[in-house]
């Protein structure tokens, strides 16, 4: 039934651009999402990222640039000519209308007559046959929100928009129909671009992540590349938690540059470096805190050679249950966040320890030093796990 | 002393049901005076219980045709007051435009302005223009006055309705027409209907623009104001109470179709 | 459809146009808005203008009229007529705060504690608007009678010896008094205070109340300090919709007044539509809207609500 390599359903955004008076939304953007793929424009409150999906749904005119389905240029067509849907965010579900003709409404506008049987097969699809002559505020969000994604997909569109689709259901539910979106969209095989600001959730659905900010993709890729090799602060602390320290070029040996960072050396494979590395110039060494190893200061002579090592005092530690969160003072770095799986807890770690932080080499990444170490950090990932 | 504290807890509903006394009083003495019997000409004294008004509701010469002339006034302005105000408030909650505090107001000035200020400026434009008063002369200021209510009644229902609903209905293939005879109209339509009443009872019930502005017409509350010079028929109370009555059944009427619409789909 | 008004794009590819593309129906809101704009400027500006110029104009109903700028019918008028403006102004005042004190209980009560009687309660308010104002004025002729029982209770609790002192009623009377046109006042438009009020009202969080009385407000402090200032909005506009119509208003005091209460309305709709004296009746008219709008708006700014359409 897909067809990954057919070209008619790419999304081409060409130098498209939105701005409002003098603020600009969206600054002049370049991307392809290909033909049957799941892509998340991931970002805070505000990115650009809903303004970029409602230039492709046409309920946004683009200060300059174009859009593309396919070989079509669809700029100048008005979204209810535009063979896309949309998936709004709290659903926008007509109030006077029953399921049934809320999910028909798209068919009938296009004039079909006999709707009954497609209506009542996607309603099966999403499990609702037995509410259809209900009215939206009758139902549950969890079933307002299959509602909505019925209403679209009913209309066999070449691309599913969906913004922020889960925003307004709880924690629980949110993952049951983050599995139950993917399910669907392996099914129907339609190209997916949803609109997010849950990083976990973009990185659970989708195969490519654009992380927004400011009206511009900071970076672009799958959700692995993202989280393993950051290209800036912001992508690596937007996407989960990270640790910071300035470090300064010491050497290169091999494929490796070799940095100091206060009393100590510092080992930074350079294919994982996404600045430029001159002997005496800055780099943000950064690391994430599941990829650290704690041992106790009195066992330092245990821990094998090769591994990048800090020394510190740990500041305080918290229980989660799967792990342990230590948040550990060092000379290079202070906070700095390591998480322990509880497999074997030391008893000596407790805040005051005196312990030293290592890890795997190839675990680190290097940013450029020019940018702030806080990108990414307040008011949007943090506030929004919350959430 | 628990008297004591009752009484604390619900003065203000005591409070509030003396004023919906107050309120429905003279209804009350409307009713009752529709089965009196008076000696004179006015109906203000009770005498003694008689059908004879409820029987021969038109018994009194021109009560009826007045009766006819507002409610035919009271249908058109209403029809033209809705139509225009709706476009009006759509205009001002969907639009960006110049001279939008302008229109504001526009609409706001007639429902500031003291009836008898707005009938008597109307009655020197319609001499200056040498027009016949008379029932056009009545619509024209029916339609003029009740469409400030309309507006503000559709505008409060379109505020509140999510815009996303319009653009749902243009991402499904819905063009501007079918977007607004489809989606818009409907979800607008309590606020279009609040409003229609709403210009429907005060058209009815307009008395002091009609007044200066009639000519020769008389309209039913004219009649009522010259029968309270003349000698006030029975009539005049059969005719309000058969009013409050009906408009009491329409609205529980309405309400218990609602009721029962919701249950329904429960 | 809008589309079709417009040039069509062109056809062949061209550079991308650097400007944004001229929105769609630019034009409609002037067209949604123009019959019904029109009708007000034409039937509600323009009679104010006529009305202007008529107020400064001299002659007679059989030479004409011309606008000679004879001002002095202003100064004409208020000086014959103050009594009169004096009486709108305090029987409209006094109905106002009577709407106010009576209206606020009501509101307060279908807002919060009428349950599931609050549909109903509402329709009792709304429903009287559907028996003539007139009838229901006439009413108040039966219910103020001499001799009737209201005013035997009120001259037994010697309320009319106070009544009387005040100079708001005469002797033994009711009916023919300034109190029986300002009860007429209030009673008439006192739906128009509840209404707002209870509109302002329903928009309160029930919790706010608990909340004040969690941090230690007894009820009437609750009220004080959380109620009344979140229902300001409704106490402002249900004031002017009270006041306004009020002050304007010739029905009360012509049915249950006598010639001592009349106001000012009176003598604008008899110099209209009897005396036939058109220049004074329009400099009247015309003074009282000036002052009605210029309170309205003093006390807009002052109390700070300034959308109330």
């Amino acid at each position: 039934m897909t067809n990954k390599t057919d070209p008619t359903g790419d999304v081409r955004l060409t130098g498209i651009a939105k701005t409002y008076g003098d603020f600009t939304a969206v600054h002049p953007l370049d991307l392809t999402v290909p033909q049957g793929s799941f892509f998340a424009l991931l970002g805070a409150s505000g990115c650009g990222k809903t303004t970029t999906l409602r230039m492709i749904a046409g309920l946004e005119e683009p200060s300059a640039g174009t859009v593309h389905l396919g070989d079509q240029d669809v700029t100048a067509l008005p979204p209810y000519k535009r063979p896309v849907n949309t998936v709004f965010q709290s659903y926008a579900l007509f109030p006077h209308l029953d399921i049934f003709e809320n999910v028909a409404f798209g068919l009938r506008r296009r004039g079909l007559k006999s709707v009954r049987k497609q209506v009542e097969e996607m309603l099966d699809l999403v499990q609702l046959g037995e509410q259809a002559r209900k009215k939206p505020h009758q139902l549950s969000g969890g079933q307002q929100q299959r509602v909505a994604v019925a209403r679209a997909l009913i209309n066999h569109p070449k691309v599913l928009l969906l913004d922020e689709p889960l925003g307004a259901l709880d924690l629980k539910l949110r993952r049951q129909m983050q599995l139950e979106l993917k399910r669907i969209q392996t099914e129907v095989g339609i190209t997916f671009i949803h609109v997010t600001h849950d990083q976990e959730e973009a990185m659970t659905m989708a195969d490519t992540v654009a992380v927004m900010n400011a009206g511009r993709v900071e970076q672009l890729g799958s959700p692995t590349d993202l989280y393993e090799n950051p290209g800036t602060t912001f992508v690596a602390n937007f996407l989960g938690t990270s640790n910071f320290i300035e470090a300064e070029v010491d050497s290169k040996s091999g494929d490796d540059i070799v940095l100091k960072a206060g009393g100590g050396k510092l080992v930074l494979p350079e294919a994982r470096c996404s600045a430029p590395a001159s002997t005496g110039g800055k780099v943000l060494v950064g690391v994430r805190p599941e990829k650290i190893s704690l041992t106790h200061a009195d066992d330092a002579g245990e821990i094998p050679e090769g591994r990048n090592r800090i020394t510190g005092r740990i500041a305080d530690s918290s229980f989660i249950g799967v792990s342990t969160q230590y948040v550990v003072d060092s000379p290079v770095c202070p906070g700095f966040e390591v998480y322990a799986q509880n497999i074997d807890r030391d008893p000596r770690l407790v805040p005051g320890a005196e312990v030293v932080l290592h890890w795997n080499p190839a675990h680190t990444f290097g940013l450029d030093a020019a940018q702030s170490v806080f990108d990414g950090t307040e008011g949007s990932a943090g506030v929004e796990e919350a959430a | 002393m628990p008297f004591v504290n009752w009484l604390k807890r619900n003065l203000v509903v005591l409070a509030g049901l003396l004023t919906l006394g107050y309120l429905l009083l003279p209804n009350i003495i409307v009713t009752v005076f529709s089965f009196n019997k008076p000696k004179g000409r006015f109906n203000y004294e009770w005498q003694q219980f008689s059908l004879d008004a409820w029987k021969d509701p038109c018994g009194v010469s021109d009560l009826c045709g007045s009766l006819s002339v507002s409610l035919q006034i009271a249908f058109w302005a209403t029809l033209g007051a809705t139509l225009l105000g709706t476009l009006i408030a759509f205009a001002l909650v969907r639009y960006r435009f110049r001279a939008r505090g302008a229109v504001n107001s526009l609409i706001f000035l007639p429902m500031a302005m003291p009836e008898v200020v707005m009938a008597a400026s109307l009655l020197t434009l319609f001499l200056n223009m040498g027009a016949q008063l008379g029932f056009w002369t009545i619509l024209i200021a029916h339609i003029m006055f009740c469409l400030s209510f309309v507006v503000t009644a559709v505008k409060a229902r379109v505020m509140s309705m999510d815009p996303k609903l319009e653009e749902a209905a243009r991402d499904l293939y819905a063009g501007p027409f079918q977007t607004f005879f489809r989606v818009t109209l409907p979800i607008a339509a309590p606020g279009i209907a609040a409003g229609a009443m709403l210009a429907f009872a005060l058209s009815f019930d307009d008395f002091i623009i009609t007044n200066f502005n009639a000519g020769s017409t008389v309209t039913f509350p004219m009649f009522v104001w010259g029968s309270a010079q003349r000698g006030t028929p029975v009539q005049i109370n059969v005719i309000g109470t058969a009013m409050f009555v009906v408009a009491v059944l329409f609205v529980l009427a309405s309400m218990a179709v609602g009721n029962r619409r919701n249950r329904q789909k429960a | 459809m809008s589309t079709l008004t417009e040039a069509p794009p062109p056809l062949a590819p061209q550079a991308p146009d650097p400007r944004p593309p001229k929105r769609r129906g630019r034009w409609t809101p002037y067209w949604l808005l123009l019959p019904g704009i029109l009708w007000l400027i034409v039937f509600f500006a323009l009679p104010m203008i006529y009305q202007a110029s008529t107020s400064v104009q001299t002659g007679s109903l059989e030479e004409g009229y011309k606008v000679t700028w004879h001002f002095a019918a202003y100064w004409d008028a208020l000086s014959a007529y103050w009594p009169q403006f004096v009486r709108s102004v305090l029987y409209a005042g006094t109905a106002t705060i009577l709407c106010l004190l009576l209206g606020y209980p009501l509101a307060y009560l279908i807002a919060f504690r009428a349950g599931r009687w609050r549909n109903l309660i509402m329709i009792l308010v709304i429903a009287p608007f559907f028996t003539s104002f007139l009838i229901r004025t006439l009413a108040w002729k039966t219910i103020l009678a001499d001799g009737g029982p209201v005013v035997g209770a009120l001259n037994t609790l010697h309320v009319l010896d106070v009544t009387n002192w005040l100079g708001w009623t005469a002797g033994d009377r009711v009916l023919a008094t300034p109190l029986a046109v300002v009860c007429g006042l209030t009673y008439n438009f006192l739906p128009f205070m509840i209404l707002p009020l209870y509109t302002s009202l329903e928009r309160i969080d029930g919790r706010l109340h608990e909340a004040a009385g969690d941090l230690y407000a007894r009820p009437w402090t609750t009220f004080r300090k959380v109620t009344f200032p979140l229902s300001m909005p409704g106490v402002v506009s249900g004031t002017l919709l009270t006041f306004i119509p009020a002050a304007g208003d010739y029905v009360n005091a012509d049915l249950l007044g006598s010639t001592d209460t009349r106001m000012v309305g009176n003598v604008i709709q008899t110099q209209f539509l009897r005396v036939l004296d058109y220049p004074t009746a329009a400099a009247l008219s015309f003074i009282l809207m000036a002052a009605i709008l210029l309170m309205v708006t003093l006390y807009i700014r002052r109390s700070g609500t300034e959308d109330l359409v």
